[in-house]
This record gives C-alpha cells, sequence and structure tokens, in this order.
C-alpha cells in the first residue's frame, strides 16, 4: 500500500501521578510532562515496521489538539515517520469531532491503513478508532496483539477477554493497538536533527469543515474515594486470623 | 421514563456475566424499562437465561448466522436499527462492549460514555479518567441517545428470579462482509473466572519463572480462588495475557484478592481498587501495594505461600 496514518496523542506522561485542579474544573496540567501516548507509539512502531518491509511507502503522523502537540509530532518524525500534520483544536475535543476530523483526513490522503492507539492514557475513552471505522463504514481491528498483511486483506490477532481472538479484515481499514504488538524504538539524537527538516503541515480544526457533534458536558472532577488504612500482619498465622475475622476464610 | 437497551453479549452459548452487571446499572436509572437483546446464529438458550435477570422487562433476539461471532462491524448496524425506540443503549465495558459501543455511537452522531462507574441522573453519569485516578462527572444531552459502556467491576449483579417475556425480533439492516471472524484461541482453565469470582489469587514478576507459578495455582485452587498476575510477569511470560488485571487487562472486583510480589504500580492497582478485601505480600516493605492493602504481610513469598497453602483446610 502507498500510505498509513497514524494517530498521536499529545498526553499528560504516563510516570506522573495527575492531580485534580483546588476548583474541580480539570486535571492539572500546567508544567507537568507530557508525551505521546504510549499505545499511540506503539502504533507508529508498527506503521514503520510495515513500511520497512516494503509493505508501504508512507507514513503520515497527525495530531488534534494544541500547537504544543508538534513536540510529539517531531518525536514521530524522529522515530521515522515520512511527515506530520497538526490539526488545531482544543485539547479536549472529544471523541466524535476527533473521528470525524480524521475522516476528513482520511479522505483527502486515502491511506491503505489507518493504525491508532486502542486508548489514550488522559481520557481512557477507547473510541476514536472504532469511531472513525463507523464513519469511513471500513472494518476495525481493536485492540491488536499481531498484524500480518497480505495483499489487500490483513489478518489481527486481537487481545480479548478470553484469550487470543483472529479476524481478517479488508483494506483499507483502522486497526488500533495493544501492547504486546511491540516494543516502540527510542529515538537517536541524528534523526531528531533530520526530524527537523520534515514537513510539518498545521491546520485549523474550524477548516475541516466537520459537523459539531453533541458533546457530553464534564461537570466535575474529583479524586477517588479512598481506601481504608489496613493493618500489616507478623506471619502467615496473623494473616490466616485476619481473614477469618472478615469471614474470608 | 427512560427505555434502555443493553447488549446480551454472550459466547454462542451462555450470556456473558457482565450484562446481569450493566442491567444492575441501567436499573439505577429510575422509572426505566430494560431490554436486553441477543444477536446470535441461535439464541434461545441465551435468552433464557437473559430472562431470569431482575429489572429486565423484556428481552429480544435476533437470530442471524452473519450473528454467530462477536463482530462490531457486523453488530453495530443491527443496533443502530433498533436505536430509535430507546433512549438509552448500554453495553458492558468488556472487550466486547468497548469494540462495539464507539461504532454504534457513531453511527448514531453520538459520543460514548466510556466505564459508567456511577448514575446520578438518566443523563448524568460518574466514569474514571487517567488509570481511575480522577473520577469525572458527564452530562449527556437529553435530546439524544445515549451510548454508554458501564465499568461492571462497580456493580453487583442483579438477581435472577425474573422470567421476562423473549421476542424474537429482525433487523432491516445490510451488514457488511469485509470483517471476517477466524479463530478464538482461549486458555483452558477449570479455575474459576478471573472477572467473576469471589477470590482472586495473583502473582508478579517476583515469581521469577512460569515453573514458580505453580505455588501461586496451588494455594488458588486450596482457596477455590482464580488466578490472575501483573503486567510485569505477562511480559516475562510466566502466565498467558488473559491473566493480566490492571489498566491495560482485566479490572475485577472480588470479595479477597491477594497480590503476591506484585509491587503494585498504578495500572495494576487501577485494575484492584474496587475488590473487598485487598492482601499483599512483598519482600520489600515499601512496596506500593502495601498503601492500598487490607492486610499486608512482609516476607519471602517462596516461604510464605506453600505455608499459607498448608495452613488452609
Amino acid at each position: 500500500m502507498e500510505k498509513i496514518l497514524v494517530g498521536l496523542k499529545r498526553v499528560v506522561d504516563y510516570n506522573v501521578r495527575v492531580r485534580v485542579k483546588s476548583d474541580g474544573t480539570g486535571v492539572e496540567t500546567d508544567g507537568v510532562k507530557m508525551s505521546i501516548n504510549p499505545f499511540d507509539e506503539i502504533a507508529l512502531e508498527e506503521a514503520l515496521r510495515i513500511k520497512e518491509r516494503g509493505e508501504a511507502t508512507e507514513v503520515v503522523v497527525v495530531s488534534i489538539g494544541a500547537s504544543e502537540a508538534q513536540q510529539q509530532l517531531r518525536t514521530g518524525l524522529a522515530m521515522g515517520a515520512d511527515r506530520a500534520i497538526l490539526i488545531e483544536a482544543d485539547p479536549d475535543l472529544d471523541a466524535l469531532s476527533r473521528a470525524r476530523a480524521l475522516l476528513e483526513l482520511v479522505n483527502r490522503e486515502q491511506p491503505g491503513l489507518v493504525i491508532l492507539g486502542k486508548q489514550a492514557i488522559d481520557d481512557d475513552n477507547s473510541q476514536t478508532g472504532q469511531m472513525l471505522a463507523a464513519l469511513w463504514g471500513r472494518p476495525q481491528a481493536t485492540f491488536a496483539s499481531e498484524i500480518e498483511l497480505s495483499g489487500d486483506t490483513a489478518r489481527v490477532i486481537r487481545e480479548v477477554d478470553v484469550g487470543l481472538e483472529t479476524i481478517e479484515i479488508d483494506l483499507p481499514a483502522v486497526i488500533t493497538c495493544d501492547l504486546r504488538l511491540n516494543e516502540p524504538r527510542y529515538v537517536k539524537l541524528p534523526d531528531i536533527m533530520k526530524a527537523k527538516k520534515k514537513p510539518l503541515d498545521e491546520l485549523a480544526f474550524g477548516e475541516l469543515g466537520v459537523a459539531a457533534s453533541p458533546e457530553l458536558a464534564a461537570t466535575g472532577f474529583e479524586p477517588p474515594a479512598e481506601r481504608a488504612k489496613g493493618i500489616m500482619v507478623e506471619d502467615v498465622s496473623g494473616l490466616v486470623a485476619a481473614l477469618k475475622d472478615k469471614g474470608l476464610l | 421514563m427512560s427505555k434502555i437497551l443493553v447488549i446480551g453479549e454472550h459466547d454462542g452459548h451462555s450470556l456473558n456475566p457482565s450484562i446481569a452487571k450493566t442491567v444492575a446499572c441501567a436499573a439505577e436509572i429510575g422509572d426505566a424499562s430494560i431490554d436486553v437483546v441477543v444477536f446470535a446464529e441461535a439464541a434461545a438458550d441465551i435468552a433464557a437465561e437473559a430472562a431470569t435477570l431482575d429489572s429486565v422487562s423484556k428481552v429480544l433476539t435476533v437470530e442471524n448466522p452473519a450473528n454467530s461471532k462477536p463482530l462490531a462491524a457486523v453488530i453495530a448496524p443491527q443496533v443502530v436499527a433498533m436505536a430509535p425506540a430507546y433512549s438509552h443503549i448500554f453495553g458492558p465495558s468488556t472487550t466486547f462492549g468497548r469494540d462495539l459501543m464507539p461504532r454504534v455511537a457513531a453511527l448514531l452522531g453520538v459520543n460514548q460514555i466510556s466505564d459508567v462507574m456511577s448514575v446520578n441522573s438518566a443523563h448524568e453519569f460518574q466514569r474514571p479518567i487517567y488509570a481511575g485516578n480522577v473520577v469525572m462527572t458527564v452530562q449527556a444531552p437529553a435530546d439524544h441517545p445515549v451510548v454508554a459502556t458501564v465499568r461492571t467491576a462497580s456493580y453487583t449483579a442483579v438477581g435472577n428470579s425474573n422470567s421476562a417475556p423473549v421476542e424474537a425480533t429482525s433487523c432491516d439492516a445490510e451488514l457488511p462482509t469485509h470483517t471476517r471472524y477466524i479463530e478464538l484461541q482461549a486458555g483452558k482453565s477449570d479455575r474459576p473466572d478471573l472477572q467473576t469470582a469471589a477470590k482472586v489469587v495473583s502473582g508478579g514478576r517476583a515469581l521469577g519463572s512460569a515453573e514458580n507459578f505453580d505455588i501461586i495455582y496451588a494455594l488458588a485452587d486450596k482457596m477455590g480462588a482464580g488466578v490472575g498476575a501483573s503486567r510485569a510477569a505477562v511480559d516475562a511470560g510466566y502466565v498467558p495475557n488473559e491473566m493480566q488485571v490492571g489498566q491495560t487487562g482485566k479490572i475485577i472486583a472480588p470479595d479477597l484478592y491477594v497480590a503476591i510480589g506484585i509491587s503494585g504500580a498504578i495500572q495494576h492497582l487501577t485494575g484492584i481498587k474496587d475488590a473487598g478485601t485487598i492482601v499483599a505480600i512483598n519482600k520489600d516493605a515499601e512496596a506500593p501495594i502495601f498503601e492500598v492493602a487490607d492486610v499486608g504481610l512482609v516476607g519471602d513469598l517462596f516461604n510464605i505461600v506453600p505455608e499459607l497453602t498448608d495452613s488452609l483446610e
């Protein structure tokens, strides 16, 4: 195939312990380390491997969000993507609007495959890939742990609750990645320098002519209820006694 | 009055236990009728099971050879065809529900609410974000259908003393052939199912090998428990991936969870937050697992676990 489109979302780094803003209007992101959503990094790695095997000729990375998402796109270019597109939008843009924006991009770019992470680790929605596939009228293979391309079809092994499910899909299609699909490469310094010369196009979300979605209103944010403080026991008999006390043994 | 449609996940033979919990969430919306729909090749046995669930008004069956396997691309247009009669469409937050429901939502032109953990009203819900470190309240527009997945670990299954009517129906929808089911490799186990077991014993990286995991199985079998694992243990190849507990694995809520040699990374804790009692056994007294444990024991698991197994009747 000619082209693979990969989505990269800018999210709070997975090592950061997030805090709710004191006024409960959202999550503190000021001065917090931001990174590529880890599942999206896996998506890009897979696209690059497909290209390196000679099964695709171009890998295009796209991010929808604040202009700072350029940093994540540059990282994607340093990993090996050929070019980048930033759709400047509210970083909290809803999933359906994201899917509609990606569809517009799909119509312009005509990729043979769109690879996304299975979910973003900020909103934990796990929706955009499935929504894009629905709007596009094409197959979806979510939670992929193995992808094998052959001509106009792909065989995908999916991580489902009961085990590993294999499906065959016609291309073009949307695939979303699970953890065990691959281990993303590290970016090397010369690649970072090279990435500065690669094209990064910017366009405003409004320019895409995407219909407004009926939005969900986030009306409150709070920390989860904490568990009561536990007890420490000295030995196995203490453990057994504690569990018998609770009626669990 | 709310009219709620619950998508009845099944494996071709029986109803998935997550559905009784999804119905429990739907029942939190007062003044509602709840229908369960079963898309299957042969739906009778599955529908009969769904009909026993308390709070269910009616069970609908859509029998079609195309529905023999759980393909989102095939089921979604059929759900959409039924949608006009409903104010809410709920599915479980299993891999099946998470695959299907956003496809349904997009075809209906609405956003989806993922992982509902509590119901404030017919259009206001709470859900976890940031791996459960933040709880968000969301309001859905009242003039559109609400499409949601239910975080089943937050709910207790409804009882099964009902006998709701079962009705066969058909869906006027064009079904795609671009997605084809090939096979399922399922881990075979006689132990209680990890997702629904009342007791779960999990092992982590500290077990050190697949062979050493035998002491976890032995303890679990003595307790009648399901067996889980941390991501580190799965990544190290000690156990298959379907045993992984955590944000990217299974989110569970057993009455008793025993974490053995698991340090307690945030992504693991996300998966066990709703457990009744958490027991931690770890040689590192500073391990984060002890921050959430109800009962903690510091020591060498290779001594403690066999001793614990022997001490149980």
